[in-house]
């Protein structure tokens, strides 16, 4: 009886990972498709990738300037987030909890309404989206919050003492910042860069409201393929790329395990 | 020396003027923005309530309840309670699995639930659209396109339910199931009256995290049934791009304001809840 419950568990725990695995790796098989349709099984064939990294056709300098992007607006993002956490942090009970309750809006708020209320005010600010301010703060809007919330747990961790000893030992308060706070939060700067990229990669609706007309990511060339009548072998090479970047999940998620066993077997 | 202390030991909550500013422009500002659209006529900039009123009123000789809008409406509530309902009824089991079970490398059996949302959105939506096509029930009818988009919110949404769930589930003291269990209950009874009510905060969590964008992630809903299922998410998008900003701004306001109602009801402003960071917890 007990068995069979648990036998039950697991074969639901391998369907749901079927439903959440399945399209990803059937895309995988596909992308070895020597035809552009997911119909039909022509045989084994590299077009696609040989398509995809040809840099006179569309999606590779598409990914770059995504990745380039994501990099940029992660960066300010981050900075920005940095400097507000610790004054949030230090800053009355009121005046921070007001900040954070603002903060919490963009993580909260239907992502179309950020970006429609975005678009909003560029166009009374007269700033037009070809400048790229629009897409770079648009994104910075929804990464920057995200960011905060992953410092902020690290500041209540920290131990003040420190940069009060920092103070009485003659450093000035931004060397303490620099070399007692900073260091301590680090982690959850790191992982609130690392956030703020991946959510500047998965963004359609903000960037297909706040971008250039003649600047794509990722997110919005595809909507954009699958909108029109399109020319198959482009949206094809696309799963190419879904395969490359799930072939480069996986590798770095076992990399990490083997990493992170290696540290817990020298603990031992 | 005393006298240059003052100058000297800055205010540190000073840092949070340029996030502050930020906040500000570009969070409240629009917002206001928003409402300004939703309460004044498009020619003139003068106050009304007109826009409001043509909501909820039907176009072309037609009733409200018989016009497009309040199918659109209807459809976006019925998927994102499905959605949700779906979710909950997927992650609650798998979350309590994971949590209770044996395993040594629970973090990594968690892992395996959020790698897939690694890939970029668009891309993972694309590969379930694909997989449809594949097995053939991609865009054949009005029925199987709602069908098609609940399932591309659970696919995309799952995560987000599993994630807060699992947390609360793992953070319940085992000594309470074991008192439970010594006073007699049995398995199931144990179950309803400690680990459900005492995982209720990540369940709220995560149905603020899971419905509203049910309702509004168009890119979903049009991908999923080639732009032939509409919810409220995509019909502001049109407002938007057929220039009916006053129209717009006014669904925008109804949306605002329930957000700001579910996250009341499920208690998402509390900063200090470790479960309601939608994301932060995918670190």
């Amino acid at each position: 009886m007990v068995k069979l419950r648990s036998i039950l568990k697991w074969v639901f725990i391998g369907l749901v990972l079927l439903f959440i695995y399945a399209p990803i790796l059937l895309l995988t098989v596909y992308s070895f498709n020597e035809s552009e349709t997911i119909t039909s099984w022509q045989g084994f064939s590299w077009a696609h990738y040989e398509y995809f990294f040809n840099m006179e056709n569309q999606p590779l300098p598409i990914v770059i300037q995504t990745i380039c992007l994501a990099l940029v607006v992660a960066s300010l993002s981050t900075i920005l987030a940095t400097v507000g956490s610790i004054g949030i942090f230090y800053s009355k009970k009121r005046t921070s909890s007001l900040l954070s309750g603002v903060n919490q809006i963009p993580v909260i708020n239907a992502e179309v309404v950020t970006a429609i209320s975005l678009a909003f005010l560029f166009v009374a600010f007269n700033l037009p989206k070809s400048t790229f301010i629009p897409l770079i703060v648009g994104q910075m809007v929804l990464c920057t919050p995200f960011v905060v919330l992953s410092i902020i747990p690290k500041l209540k961790q920290m131990d003040n003492n420190l940069y009060e000893a920092a103070l009485d030992l003659g450093a000035t308060p931004t060397k303490a910042l620099f070399s007692v706070v900073i260091p301590q939060i680090s982690p959850g700067i790191v992982s609130g860069f690392m956030l703020a990229i991946t959510l500047s990669l998965d963004d359609y609706v903000i960037a297909a409201y706040t971008k250039p007309n003649t600047f794509q990511t990722i997110s919005t060339h595809i909507y954009s393929l699958a909108k029109g009548s399109t020319v198959d072998t482009i949206k094809s090479s696309y799963w190419a790329l879904t395969a490359i970047i799930f072939a480069i999940i996986v590798i770095v998620v076992i990399v990490m395990n083997i990493i992170a066993n290696k540290k817990a077997g020298k603990k031992r | 020396m005393t006298k240059a202390k003052p100058k000297l030991r800055f205010s540190r909550k000073l840092l949070a003027i340029p996030y502050a500013l930020f906040l500000a422009i570009f969070v409240v500002a629009p917002l206001v923005i928003i409402v300004y659209y939703a309460f004044t006529n498009g020619d003139t900039g003068e106050f009304t309530v007109d826009n409001f009123v043509n909501f909820f009123s039907g176009t072309g000789g037609q009733s409200f309840f018989e016009s497009s809008r309040f199918k659109t409406i209807v459809q976006s509530f019925f998927i994102s309670v499905m959605s949700t309902v779906l979710c909950l009824a997927i992650a609650y089991p798998v979350a309590y699995i994971i949590a209770t079970c044996k395993v040594k490398n629970k973090a990594g059996l968690l892992l395996l639930f959020i790698v897939p949302m690694w890939v970029n959105f668009v891309l993972r939506i694309n590969a379930l659209k694909e997989l449809l096509d594949w097995i053939g029930i991609y865009n054949k009818s009005d029925e199987w396109n709602i069908f098609n988009t609940v399932l591309g919110m659970v696919y995309d949404f799952l995560p987000f339910m599993i994630l807060p769930v699992y947390t609360t589930i793992s953070k319940i003291d085992k000594s309470y199931l074991e008192a439970a269990r010594d006073l007699g209950a049995g398995g199931a009874s144990a179950f309803l009256k400690i680990t459900l009510p005492l995982s209720k905060p990540g369940i709220m969590s995560g149905v603020s995290m899971v419905f509203l964008p049910s309702m509004t992630n168009y890119v979903i809903s049009n991908y999923m049934t080639f732009n032939h299922t509409k919810i409220i998410g995509a019909f502001i998008d049109e407002c938007f791009k057929n220039d009916l900003w006053n129209l717009g701004s006014v669904t925008a306001l109804l949306l605002l304001t329930l957000m700001f109602l579910i996250t009341w009801l499920t208690g998402g402003f509390d900063a200090q809840s470790e479960t309601n960071a939608r994301g932060t917890s995918l670190w």
